[in-house]
């Protein structure tokens, strides 16, 4: 398949929406099983671990891939203002999507826990155990979190106003059907 | 080049495009405030529950909010293997695994008298050599007096002392021993039950079910308990008017050796109930003998190596899983939260109370 210059490529796209998902997912668990005293907490901090882990791996990939395949450029017509928050809001996304999961890893190696993504997969520490230290990230991990979920918000509310109002494009561009006035799919 | 905007909705589709995206938002901003419990204030969570432990004992920055007072221990756990049969944890195997231990009362105030409550408390973390760990905090009494967190909650409300008189409101607590009969074989067993003057001379209950998995998958519910080697004889009694007689006591016997416990496992059978800590098992119960506990150091709680120690009955190794037993997960949720804010103390952390020097005289 040739790719098409005004689309995200294929792997970048099912990596974004693969992604997103696991963000939301992993934003609601969060929130959700600090709130709870049920069997719930058990189990979804239990959840919390893997699938945090399995987000930085996909990161990773994803920055790989988005190297090697630069995205769209933004419509040309686009306020300037617009395009620097948009180029400001991909990287703090990047940044937060790959700090999280490192800082909640690096909080319960600080903590002093053994970091088990099951009944015996475990994963080295990587931070020196130390009250402060686990004190520091612990309260971070819950910043960075509210500050992804809050960029999250301005994300989709951008992708809509593109998409809905604007119908620039740039919504479809990251979807898998062209904008309906779009040209036709190679 | 993406399209051009001269494809911009028309001005009589905005309004239903806007209310579409700031309902969007709304909708994803209401489920995460709902999953955080910001709009069901009657939820019981951690942070309610440690605040109540707060609002009974006070709080003392630094400490923990429950089993405040205690001393650090350390020594090891000589497996004899007997329990591998049920359990593929490595702790299990033939073999020594090194262990880190607290002592404690139950209670939020660090400066507490030790014959103030029957109770006394053995935490231990045992480090295997694959460093899967398993984390346990066992009291001094065979039965819990109620299963349920709910039931905690309410029982540390109605045993909340009064502002006028210092002490719980007698009414309540009556009220909330009527209210939870599951609450008798704990209060029979408070009936006759003294202070002791050792932590050495005690036995210790998981008095949480557990799950234990053989190397086959087989699943196998258990309690645990550690039983003391030392009895009272050995001591020394208590000098008159000393509030902090059992650190000294365990310092004196320590000073003279190490002081032991053997580990013993009951298996449950089948239809015993695994989610009611507020029901012993019966006695006849298959027990075995997994090894024995050897304690041989004790450091001040302040300065030694369990002050950074989470005793969550939920950090388990393979071969060891939690049960149905609702505490537990409660348990795990309110230590992480009574950590996190004694953790917060020590780093100073912005609107956390100060840590205070111990004062000279508590009330
Ligand atoms: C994209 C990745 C992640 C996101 C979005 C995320 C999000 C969250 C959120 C929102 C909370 C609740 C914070 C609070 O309200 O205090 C939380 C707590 C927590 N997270 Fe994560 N997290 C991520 C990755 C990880 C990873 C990789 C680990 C560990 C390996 C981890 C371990 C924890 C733990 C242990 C807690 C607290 C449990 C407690 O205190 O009871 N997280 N996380
Ligand atoms: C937690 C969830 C999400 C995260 C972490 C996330 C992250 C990102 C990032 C980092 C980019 C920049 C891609 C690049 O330039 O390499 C991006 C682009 C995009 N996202 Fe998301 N996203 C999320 C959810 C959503 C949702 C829900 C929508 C739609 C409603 C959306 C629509 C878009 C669109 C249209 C683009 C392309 C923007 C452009 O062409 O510059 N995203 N996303
Ligand atoms: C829902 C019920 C319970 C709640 C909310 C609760 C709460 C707490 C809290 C907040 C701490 C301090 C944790 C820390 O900062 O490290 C603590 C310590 C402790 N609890 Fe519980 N507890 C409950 C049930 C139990 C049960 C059933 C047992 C008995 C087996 C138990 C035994 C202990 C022990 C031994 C400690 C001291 C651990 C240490 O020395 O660090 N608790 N509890």
């Amino acid at each position: 398949m040739r790719s098409d210059p005004k689309m995200f490529v294929p792997v970048a796209r099912v990596l974004h929406w693969l992604l997103a998902a696991m963000i939301l997912t992993m934003l609601l668990v969060g929130i959700g099983m600090v709130a709870s005293v049920s069997a719930r907490h058990d189990w979804l901090v239990g959840f919390h671990k893997p699938l945090g882990i399995a987000i930085l791996l996909l990161v990773v990939v994803r920055m790989v891939v988005r190297w090697r395949n630069p995205p769209p450029a933004l419509p040309a017509d686009l306020p300037v203002l617009q395009k620097l928050a948009a180029f400001a809001s991909h990287w703090l996304l990047y940044l937060l999507m790959l700090a999280l999961p490192l800082v909640g890893w690096a909080m319960l190696s600080a903590g002093g826990y053994p970091i088990m993504l099951g009944t015996s997969l475990r994963l080295p520490p990587i931070f020196p155990v130390g009250a402060v230290g686990f004190a520091v990230l612990r309260h971070l991990h819950t910043w960075l979190a509210l500050l992804l979920f809050v960029t999250f918000l301005a994300h989709m509310a951008a992708a809509l106003y593109h998409g809905l109002i604007r119908r620039d494009g740039v919504l479809s561009s990251m979807t898998w059907r062209r904008d309906a006035r779009g040209t036709a799919d190679d | 080049m993406r399209d051009s905007p001269t494809t911009s909705a028309p001005p009589h589709h905005r309004i239903g495009a806007w209310l579409l995206i700031g309902g969007t938002v709304l909708t994803t901003a209401g489920v995460f405030a709902y999953a955080g419990g910001w709009l069901t204030p009657g939820r019981l969570t951690p942070e309610r529950l440690v605040n109540q432990l707060q609002d009974n004992a006070g709080t003392f920055a630094g400490f923990r909010r429950n089993h405040a007072k205690g001393v650090c221990v350390s020594g090891w756990f000589d497996s004899n293997g007997a329990a591998q049969a049920y359990s593929a944890a490595q702790v299990f195997a033939r073999g020594r695994t090194p262990v880190e231990g607290r002592f404690a009362i139950p209670g939020g105030n660090p400066y507490a008298a030790d014959s103030s409550v029957p109770i006394r408390s053995m935490a231990l973390r045992f480090t295997q050599a694959n460093g899967q760990q398993w984390r346990t905090g066992m009291n001094s009494m065979p039965v819990f007096a109620v299963g349920t967190p709910g039931a905690f909650f309410a029982q540390l409300q109605a045993t909340q002392p009064t502002a006028a008189t210092g002490k719980p409101d007698p009414a309540k607590v009556a009220a909330f021993f009527a209210a939870h009969p599951e609450t008798g074989p704990f209060r029979a067993w408070a009936k006759t039950a003294k202070p002791s003057a050792s932590y050495a001379t005690e036995s210790y209950w998981s008095l949480n079910a557990f799950v234990f998995t053989d190397a086959h998958g087989k699943r196998q519910a258990v309690r645990w308990r550690m039983v003391p080697e030392a009895t009272a004889a050995d001591g020394v009694a208590p000098k008159a008017g000393d509030a902090d007689y059992l650190a000294s006591d365990l310092g004196l016997r320590l000073a003279q050796g190490p002081q032991r416990w053997k580990l013993q496992i009951t298996l449950a059978n089948p239809g015993d109930p695994t989610n009611d800590a507020s029901k012993a098992w019966p006695d006849d119960r298959r027990t075995i003998d997994a090894g024995t506990l050897v304690l041989e150091r004790t450091q001040p709680q302040d300065s030694g190596g369990c002050r950074d120690i989470n005793f969550d009955p939920l950090v388990l190794p393979d071969g060891i899983a939690g049960s149905d037993d609702p505490l537990l997960a409660a348990r795990s949720a309110a230590y992480a939260n009574s950590y996190l804010r004694r953790t917060s103390e020590e780093a100073h952390w912005p609107g956390t109370p100060a840590i205070r020097p111990q004062p000279e005289h508590q009330p």
